[in-house]
């Protein structure tokens, strides 16, 4: 009976409704704990661009492995996407952006190797590309130490000329609404910047070991910090897409169960006027007889 | 006049510690140090192994990785990415990697760059769970 299946369709939709309100909360909250994140982030980072650019100030950083320029025949990527879908375009739209980007190396000759962060990359990429290491189901809880971990698979290889040119795709976050894939080079090193060093605030330390030794341990930091940082924005951003992507499912629920009560009132409607017409005509039939 | 010093841990997760204290020990990779209220200002390279300081006569231990330290006068700031102090270290997670990094040095020939790696992190381990240990 066509009453009771729009009935059971406008169950069915409210109860897709409660869970697409739910994951959105979850969102919300998951989001709100990796701008907190990001938040407590930044002293750090602050911290150590302050004393990084101070150091390459004193010390002539060209020599540096990490800042050698070679001519970029070998480019390797890290892709970062989120490890579970339902976030709208997120995922796809990183992934474009990195396929792209990969074939248009490609097609100059280039030989492309691949980092994969996150489920969804390593997925899509799983055939597609020359992966050297994956990292998946990391989002849900990490750390300092995946970005170790992702260091491990390209700066090491890097010094030993594996590999000439380190590229990073990420998502930017720019606000809960508006994620931004972003490709940025890490290596080799642009110089390190010493220009808005305040001269009155450095101080003449000692250095212990020698300043060339110590940025030699700083630098490797340094691209740790970007990759956190990168990961932060990526984390933020799966969750404030999730957030909008389930937020509109939420209202598309609403809309479908108003048109479908609709449906349901006027299809009532239409049964409880055929059974009065019934009875009606009924008692007519019998007053005739 | 106090012989208090200011020491603080900042990692990229939170600010572990903030606080005054009267000596404070840093792992450094020339080897350990030791610094009182009036140092003389220091920037060193701080490697795995175990922080602490001595406030009121009682000793607290951080595991902590690598980094740096910056000294002035009356104040130190440590910047390392990770630090967890002995009683929240995660012995489990410390066991775990031990196995994993004690697996791979069985598995890789002497000459291979990840055997290096594995003796780090085997290190790494170890140093950790003496801290968590001594507590």
């Amino acid at each position: 009976m066509a009453l009771r299946d729009i009935k059971r369709q406008i169950t069915a939709v409210q109860k897709t409704k409660q869970i697409t309100r739910a994951m959105n909360m979850v969102a919300a909250a998951k989001l709100k704990s990796a701008q907190i994140r990001m938040e407590n982030f930044r002293p750090y980072a602050i911290k150590f661009m302050d004393v990084l650019s101070s150091l390459a100030l004193r010390v002539d950083t060209r020599a540096h492995a990490l800042l050698a320029v070679r001519d970029p025949r070998r480019i390797r990527v890290i892709l970062m996407t989120s490890d579970r879908g339902l976030c709208g375009s997120f995922n796809t739209n990183l992934i474009k952006t990195a396929e792209q980007f990969m074939k248009a190396k490609a097609n100059e000759g280039k030989e492309v190797s691949l980092i994969p962060v996150g489920r969804k990359a390593r997925d899509y990429f799983r055939r597609k590309a020359k992966v050297i290491h994956a990292h998946a189901d990391v989002f849900r809880k990490f750390d300092m130490n995946l970005s170790i971990a992702i260091g491990e698979d390209a700066i090491p290889a890097f010094v030993a000329e594996e590999y000439d040119e380190l590229y990073l795709i990420y998502s930017e976050f720019l606000n809960v609404g508006i994620q931004k894939p972003k490709v940025v080079r890490l290596l080799p090193l642009p110089s390190i910047g010493g220009e808005d060093v305040d001269i009155d605030k450095r101080i003449d330390y000692i250095y212990e070991p020698s300043d060339e030794v110590l940025l030699d341990q700083l630098l490797p930091m340094y691209l740790r910090v970007l990759i956190y940082r990168a990961l932060l924005e990526t984390s933020a951003g799966e969750n404030g897409a999730r957030m909008v992507a389930m937020d509109n499912a939420t209202t598309n629920c609403e809309e479908m169960v108003r048109s479908l009560s609709l449906k349901y009132n006027k299809a009532r409607q239409q049964a409880i006027t055929m059974e009065l017409m019934d009875i009606v005509g009924g008692t007519e039939a019998l007053k005739a007889g | 006049m106090s012989e208090e010093l200011l020491l603080e841990i900042v990692t990229p997760e939170k600010l572990a510690f903030s606080g005054t204290i009267d000596e404070v020990t840093c792992p450094g990779s020339e080897g350990e140090f030791g610094v009182l209220r009036g140092h003389a200002s220091l920037l060193s390279a701080i490697k795995f192994g175990e922080l602490s300081y001595v406030k009121d006569g009682k000793r607290t231990s951080y595991a902590v990785n690598t980094g740096y330290a910056e000294v002035t006068g009356s104040k130190v700031t440590v910047l390392v990415e990770t630090a967890e102090r002995a009683d929240q270290i995660d012995v489990e997670r410390a066991k775990k990697a031990k196995e994993t990094a004690e697996q791979k040095l069985a598995k890789f020939a002497k000459e291979d760059p990840e055997f290096e790696r594995a003796k780090v992190a085997l290190e790494r381990a170890e140093s950790r769970l003496k801290i968590a240990g001594q507590h």
